[in-house]
């Protein structure tokens, strides 16, 4: 009995990742179907932010608070990862919509710079982005309006964000002579965040020993999924979002400036992966490559639970997770140890974490092949359109 | 042709008044290569209900979804209240106050039937953030909406869809309103309902262009246009609406 609750926990502690994981993604996928490839490197900034954070108040002034430092990494985490969205859609995913493979090859580039930028950032390299950035969006506006229209513009364009990119990294390369400044922040290496004390402990419930951290995981799931049940069900924004996605030029005839809406979707769903990004700092060491763990598993979730519908996020990432672990740990040995010998070895086979995966993802094709709209299916004229 | 002398006309052919709410002129709108708008030239004066007419496929859709700007035109141009809103998205349209009710209602399936109606507020500065209660007047016009507030729009009936969608445009305060076969395929006692609505509508001051294929709700416009093949080839006082027009423009 109690191997059975241990079990369960388990599986809903790794299920509550996955659905944290997935949440943002159904939102900017499932609500708006842009496929972003980029959505686990989203999360590597949370937990990169977390990380940031609990060095900022490891010492100095605030370091009273450090104990709540993850509480306050929450927040900072869904603006950064939030904001680093909304760049990403003014600039690359606008003007790709209804375009999903070069969405795909588009994120997935993106993916590799944001990678690559936690790798080599330092002092010099961020004053030189900053620089080539505000200078590349800005300089357009000092030109004269009519050159903007002619047909030579986009070589205009192009020719200010070279001029951008050019003096930003001169600058960076300047900078660069100060060993301080040119010394990298993170590095290619895993970093290393520390839970606080108070989540390091676990508390003992029937039989059951729960890590707080993990029940701190599945808190946090269950008031994010609250949260933008809320957000989407009965804010004044909510509605627009889900008016734009079941019909966008209706929408747009009824006032709805469509673009608006489409950024902060996708802002809300970026930030939201920031935020698992912080929980997944509480599961283990974090790197620049993180994300690959997570996207996969993350489209798979939404996949399986049905373009569209946040019940079906829920139910798929918790399925998952059980099935997972349930699979991975071996427990249905112990469970009913006395089971014919094939089986048992056929489960002996499988009971490691990556071969339940494959074992999992096995069974979610064969399910798309039955159900290809996933386990809750919209229904009505949304479907077609 | 009986381009008759109500609306004074220029020496071009093109109807021109300083009344003008809704001034369409030369318009030309492709769908990819296929020229489906010729030239079109349209006029709504202010308070005024005109009708187009025309069969199936003429292109009175295409004309309407340009005026909201779903569609942008290859040449032309649309002028609203003295202003030009040819180059303006659908949205910023909405909010200079038209109106539109489109050819299968578009109701938002998944809303519920108040959500649908609080869109209609979007138009307005400040949206539904400010505008949080349905103004009642909609269910003194269509009193059907008030038992099914929390419905959801897609599980309407066509002709109670049809009210939801001539509700939720008139709550945007619209200055002109743009329906588009308002009665296509609904059962003729709502049929009535819709056009004692869109008596009471004009009866406001409110102008409307409305496309339609009923002919005694075409008579209850002031002016009628007559499309062909992408063109205008008729217009008039739909007083002079003569029997060998109806037969040639009507599909009925
Ligand atoms: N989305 C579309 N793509 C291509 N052609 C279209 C599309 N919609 C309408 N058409 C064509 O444009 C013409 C005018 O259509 P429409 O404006 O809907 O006519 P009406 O409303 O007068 O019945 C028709 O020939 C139709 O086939
Ligand atoms: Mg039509």
């Amino acid at each position: 009995m109690t191997s059975l609750l241990d079990t369960l926990f388990n599986g809903l502690a790794i299920g509550s990742v996955l659905m944290l994981a997935a949440l943002g993604l159904a939102v900017v996928f499932g609500l708006m179907g842009v496929i972003n490839m980029a959505h686990g490197e989203l999360m590597m900034l949370g937990a990169y932010t977390t990380y940031v954070v609990q060095n900022l108040l490891k010492t100095g002034p605030l370091q009273a608070l450090f104990p709540a430092y993850i509480l306050i990494a929450i927040p900072l985490a869904f603006l950064v990862s939030g904001l680093a969205g909304l760049v990403l859609e003014k600039t690359v995913i606008r003007r790709l919509y209804g375009r999903p493979l070069e969405t795909l090859l588009a994120t997935w580039g993106v993916s590799l710079i944001l990678q690559q930028l936690v790798r080599s950032v330092s002092t010099a390299f961020f004053i030189g982005l900053v620089l080539a950035l505000v200078l590349g969006l800005g300089l357009p506006r000092f030109l004269p309006a009519a050159w903007l229209r002619q047909r030579w513009s986009p070589l205009l364009k192009l020719g200010s964000w070279l001029l951008a990119g050019g003096l930003g990294i001169a600058l960076a390369a300047l900078a660069g002579q100060t060993r301080q400044l040119r010394l990298p922040w993170f590095s290619a290496r895993n970093i290393e965040v520390t839970a606080p004390q108070w989540l390091r402990g676990s508390i003992e419930v029937a039989g059951v020993t729960m890590p707080t951290g993990r029940l701190f995981i599945i808190a946090l799931t269950a008031l994010s999924l609250i949260a933008v049940h809320w957000f989407l069900q009965k804010s004044v924004w909510g509605i627009r979002i889900r008016a734009v996605t079941q019909n966008r030029s209706m929408s747009s005839c009824l006032g709805i400036p469509t673009d608006k809406v489409d950024a902060l979707s996708f802002l809300v769903g970026s930030g939201l992966a920031g935020v698992a990004g912080v929980a997944v700092t509480l599961l283990g060491s974090v790197g620049p490559n993180m994300g690959g763990n997570y996207i996969v598993d993350c489209f798979m979730v939404v996949v399986l639970g049905g373009v569209g519908k946040l019940l079906g996020t829920v139910v798929a990432a918790l399925g998952i997770g059980i099935l997972s672990y349930v699979l991975g740990s071996g427990s249905l040995l112990l469970l009913w140890p006395q089971m014919p010998a094939a089986l048992n070895s056929l489960i002996t086979f499988f009971a490691t974490t990556s071969m339940a995966k494959v074992l999992v993802f096995m069974l979610i094709v064969a399910f798309l092949q039955f159900r290809p709209a996933g386990l809750f299916p919209q229904k009505g004229r949304m479907v077609e359109a | 042709m009986t381009n008759a002398a109500v609306l004074p006309t220029n020496s071009l052919g093109i109807v021109h008044a300083d009344d003008a709410q809704l001034q369409v002129s030369g318009l030309n709108v492709f769908y990819g290569e296929s020229h489906i708008l010729r030239d079109v030239d349209l006029t709504v004066p202010g308070g005024k209900m005109v009708c187009l007419i025309g069969r199936n496929g003429v292109g009175k859709t295409t004309l309407l979804k340009t005026v909201m700007g779903l569609l942008r035109q290859r040449s032309g141009r649309v002028t609203f209240e003295g202003q030009e809103i040819s180059a303006l998205p659908p949205h910023r349209r909405a909010k200079a106050h038209i109106g539109y009710v489109p050819q299968g209602r578009e109701i938002i399936p998944q809303l519920t039937v108040r959500e649908n109606l609080l869109l209609g507020y979007e138009a307005l500065p400040g949206g539904m953030g400010r505008h949080r209660h349905v103004d009642p007047f909609v269910y003194e016009l269509f009193p059907v909406l008030e038992s099914f507030l929390e419905r959801r729009g897609g599980d309407l009936s066509g002709g109670q869809q049809q009210q939801l969608a001539i509700a939720r445009a008139l709550l945007g305060k619209p200055r002109l309103l743009l329906l588009d076969e308002p009665t296509e395929g609904i059962q003729p006692s709502v049929v009535l309902d819709i056009e004692r609505a869109v008596r009471q509508i004009t009866a406001t001051g409110i102008s409307v262009l409305l496309v339609e294929q009923h002919l005694h709700f075409v008579r209850q416009a002031d002016w009628y246009y007559a499309m062909q093949k992408g063109g205008v080839v008729a217009s008039g006082p739909t007083s002079e609406l003569s029997k060998a027009v109806v037969d040639r423009f009507l599909s009925v």
